[in-house]
């Protein structure tokens, strides 16, 4: 199906195949919609409670350093403060970390980056809290920062763990085999960050039992849970999390940010504790998408066809692990891009150093090595004389084709038909010539006659789910009463519309319209697993799905035995509970009359297909499945100035089967507005250590004006194995968006960038062809 | 931190603030003392636009405004743009709903303000009208397709 760019009402409810308004496959409105737009929903920093304090945070201004003494009598002896915590307040287990325990609570000695975490205060007011944080005296003796990975790979440790997260090798084929034709490069990606618009935020509430209860805006509440239980040394139903309203996500909830320092304040004030980050604050209190630094070569016959591809891939994992290890495979295992590659040698390396950690943001490792390999695609199209396109048409992976790991890809994987498909939306209007809509925009600096067009194109996937082997769930539970139907998961809501999805199920399996989604929580409810990897609709669409065929056939049993019939003679359609074709008896009851004040109830756990590890040459079976989009983007640049502008962004997409079209062309563009982004805007800018540009006044994401028109077109391929054929659709839009605008702009300017984002010097200031 | 008592005209009542600190943003007060979290903190330095809300008529960021300086203006914000019963509202407001506008929605009720304003202003606006009078609201879920698509929808609406 093709999408329109922005008119009209799309997706007006109309009816399932089953007769259900509001059904799988439609564009369902959001049950969190009205709420939103009326300002009555509940983010977690929207949350008061009778005798709160402010919790607040200090934070190391260097990035490495040892600590002599802290100092927090200053900042006790201000009116209204009523405890200040340090590591040694910790009870438990003094460091977490997403996947390895790596990462103190509270710096207790030493240092690792600049903004990492030295004490917590509580307080009657945020201003006496900040005003507490100034006073707490902290005796540094400062050591020189360590922040280029390639010397921390040979320097000193940084850490009792080493500096090398991960090492990832492959070896595919025949290491020696090589082509006539090489291209070789060096491609650099800057520190993007997710930019949620919903700064971090909590409130916990000390309960009787010891233990304690905690809103929280996160992507996986399990996790964060154990990780708190550990560190406050409390057990884990003792600790309590639900979920509260989340202003976006991206990767960067995935780890825990204030979630232990303000359960140990409200634990120790026996008060209940608000935190809500500043905008600097969750600038340092997150993880962000890994710098990194990538060489290339690809040989290929004279005709195209690659024969071989080496690549080292070096990721800026910053001071502590957070999902580093897991970042190296993606970026390694989809190094080479959506093509068949024979023969590969790929080296992944993800390092510690003195700046700010890094870990999850949509793509996770799959958009630094797409701005690298479609960058060498190019390259490899200009050597063949061959058009860029067609060069990866040639090349295009499939169905029964193999990845660098030797999987073989045994689900659907259209990358021709997703290159076609883009390539056949239609090119932008000519549009009138405001100044607005030239590059710089509100600048107003930019001449007509200077401004030169391009178009660039690019395409990528990478897998969803997680890998390797992981034992991946999700719980979910469903009651049906009187046509009534809860749902609950303790799926992160971030955004997305997973709530919307779980409705969607509900009524297409139990042919009801009424559908409730119950809080996200630990107490009731078993884990859900992040909201990340592109793996809500499948895992626990997939678990929300299975619950609730439990509860219909419950229903169905129970309708049968009133009736005297097998259950096998009837199923549920349009909201009614009918007779299969042939049936001896002639049934037709609403389902909401089928058994009046009877509950069922179910509750089942979701898994996805076993994966394998790597093993020592970086083979194996480690993916679940994979999905792949391409774009292609046109652009204005004014090179003297070297200001871009995006004008339109084609792209079609393998999304298996679109369960809510409106929410996958929303997942669409929003990607490609952090594409666009990371081409041309974001970065997180670093000097010793130090984060720069910690504000919205200095790190800049794209504006409506900013934002080009996006034409869209869906794929939709049913994925086997898939819960209703559907893929995750997060993640694509934002892995080849990047490398479409940058090749754009390298078309316009004839400038060979190999950087992102791209900076105006590195277009004004470049020797380019006149 | 020195006290002081004011009040505040919020959505046409007046609204009593005890005992609040002088430094005290127009934002922080409706949130926290007033009951009003329909704003947003998304920045509070006047970038994000999460925390638009009308002072007599002007759209305005209520983190750069002191609370106590916005005595005997009338403010209106998100809880109070719209009719009063629940579950209704506003021509915008259910076109951002029906076109997909919201994604997260932390955005959201900063958006409604600046659409609301623009509409009253120009009932009519072009497209790069629309987009330059919401540039100052930050999204970060949905690159903005689906706000602009719900902006035509509520023009066309009203326009009925
Ligand atoms: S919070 Fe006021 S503009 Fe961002
Ligand atoms: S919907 Fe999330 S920031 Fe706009």
């Amino acid at each position: 199906m093709t999408m329109a760019p922005p008119t009209g009402t799309p997706g007006t409810p109309g009816t399932t195949a089953r007769g259900v308004a509001g059904g799988l496959g439609e564009s369902a409105r959001r049950p969190d919609g009205g709420p939103k737009v009326r300002g009555e929903f509940a983010f977690a920093g929207d949350l008061w409670a009778d005798g709160m304090l402010w919790g607040a945070t200090l934070r190391s201004p260097h990035a490495a350093a040892r600590i002599r003494s802290i100092d927090v009598g200053p900042a006790l002896a201000i009116a209204g403060v009523a405890t200040v915590v340090t590591a040694a307040d910790v009870p438990g287990s003094a460091n977490y970390g997403l996947e390895e325990r790596d990462q103190p609570v509270f710096a207790a000695d030493v240092v690792r980056y600049a903004g990492e975490p030295i004490a917590a205060v509580a307080a009657d007011h945020p201003e006496t809290a900040r005003r507490a944080l100034a006073a707490i005296v902290v005796d540094y003796e400062l050591l020189p920062p360590v922040t280029d990975p390639e010397l921390a790979l040979t320097g000193e440790p940084l850490h009792p763990d080493g500096n090398v997260f991960r090492h990832l090798t492959i070896r595919h084929g025949d290491p020696t085999a090589r082509g006539p034709v090489v291209v070789e490069g060096t491609y650099e990606i800057g520190m993007q960050d997710q930019a949620f618009m919903g700064p971090e935020a909590g409130l916990a509430v000390p309960a009787e039992d010891g233990g304690v209860d905690l809103v929280v805006s996160t992507q996986w509440l399990h996790n964060d849970r154990d990780q708190v239980a550990e560190c406050l040394g409390l057990r884990p139903d003792q600790v309590r999390l639900t979920l509260g309203g989340v202003g976006g996500a991206f990767g960067a909830r995935e780890d825990v940010s204030l979630h232990v320092h303000i359960c140990l304040l409200a634990l120790r004030t026996g008060r209940p504790v608000k935190v809500v980050y500043s905008r600097e604050e969750s600038f340092l209190g997150h993880v962000h998408r890994h710098p990194a630094r990538i060489w290339m070569r690809h040989t290929a016959e004279p005709d195209g066809t690659i024969v071989s591809f080496e690549a080292r891939i070096v990721l800026d994992g910053g001071a502590y692990r957070s999902s580093s290890y897991h970042v190296v495979a993606n970026a390694s295992c989809f190094a080479a891009g959506p093509y068949r590659v024979p023969n590969a040698h790929v080296e992944g390396l993800g390092v510690r150093t003195n700046n700010p950690p890094c870990g999850a943001m949509r793509g996770f490792g799959a958009v630094q090595v797409c701005f690298a390999h479609e960058g060498q695609m190019d390259k490899l199209a200009a050597a063949c004389g061959i058009d860029p396109v067609e060069l990866r048409l040639h090349n295009a992976l499939d169905h029964g084709d193999h990845l660098l790991t030797g999987q073989r890809i045994d689900g659907t994987l259209p990358v021709a038909r997703v290159i076609r498909e883009t390539m056949a939306l239609p090119l932008p209007e000519p549009a009138a010539d405001e100044l607005l809509s030239r590059p710089g925009a509100a600048g107003r600096t930019t001449d007509a006659p200077h401004v030169r067009r391009g178009i660039g194109f690019a395409v990528g996937f990478k897998n969803l789910m997680y890998a390797e082997g992981y034992m991946d769930g999700s719980e979910a539970a469903c009651v049906l009463v009187d046509g009534l139907a809860t749902v609950q998961c303790a799926a992160a809501e971030v955004g997305q519309g997973f709530v919307t999805l779980a409705q969607q199920i509900a009524r297409t399996v139990l042919g009801v319209e009424r559908v409730l989604v119950a809080p996200a929580e630990t107490a009731s409810m078993g884990s859900a697993g992040s909201t990340s990897a592109s793996r809500q609709t499948w895992m626990s669409g997939g678990a929300v799905e299975q619950a609730c065929l439990a509860v219909r056939d419950q229903l169905l049993a129970h309708v049968a035995s009133t009736l005297g019939c097998a259950a096998a003679d009837l199923e549920i359609v349009g909201g009614a509970i009918r007779s299969v074709p042939g049936a001896a008896l002639d049934v037709d009851i609403a389902v909401e009359d089928a058994a009046p004040g009877v509950p069922f109830e179910a509750r089942r756990v979701f898994h996805h297909r076993v994966t394998l590890p790597l093993d020592a040459d970086g083979q194996g079976d480690a993916h679940v499945s994979m999905a792949c989009a391409a774009h292609r983007a046109v652009v204005d640049v004014d090179p003297e100035l070297g200001l871009v502008r995006v004008v339109q962004l084609a792209t079609a997409q393998d999304v298996g089967r679109a369960l809510n079209p409106l929410s996958v062309l929303g997942q669409i563009e929003g990607g490609c507005a952090q594409g666009v982004g990371l081409a041309t805007m974001e970065e997180l800018v670093l000097e010793a250590g130090k984060v720069r540009n910690a504000s919205f006044t200095d790190y800049l994401i794209p504006t409506a004006l900013d934002m080009p028109e996006v034409v869209t077109t869906l794929v939709e391929e049913p994925e086997p194995g898939a819960p209703f054929g559907a893929k995750g659709v997060g993640e694509p839009p934002v892995i080849s968006s990047t490398p479409a605008i940058v090749a754009a702009v390298r078309a316009a300017t004839g400038v060979d960038l190999t950087r992102v984002p791209i900076r105006p010097q590195d277009v004004a200031l470049a020797d380019r062809p006149r | 931190m020195t006290d002081t008592t004011y009040s505040l005209n919020v959505n046409g009542a007046d609204r009593p603030v005890a005992g609040a600190w002088l430094g005290e943003s127009l934002l922080h007060v409706l949130r926290e003392r007033l009951a009003l979290p329909g704003a947003k903190a998304g920045c509070e330095q006047g970038e994000c636009g999460s925390c638009s809300v009308l002072v007599d008529g002007v759209l305005t960021c209520a983190c750069l405004v002191l609370a106590a300086s916005a005595v005997g203006a009338s403010i209106i914000t998100v809880e109070g743009i719209g009719p009063a019963e629940r579950g209704e509202m506003t021509i915008v407001q259910e076109a951002f709903n029906d076109a997909g506008a919201v994604q997260c929605g932390f955005c959201t009720p900063g958006l409604i303000m600046a659409v609301h304003d623009l509409l009253d202003r120009h009932p009519d606006p072009s497209a790069l009208d629309v987009r330059e009078a919401i540039s100052g609201n930050l999204c970060r879920c949905t690159g903005y397709g689906r706000v602009l698509a719900a902006v035509e929808v509520a023009i066309e609406r009203s326009a009925r």
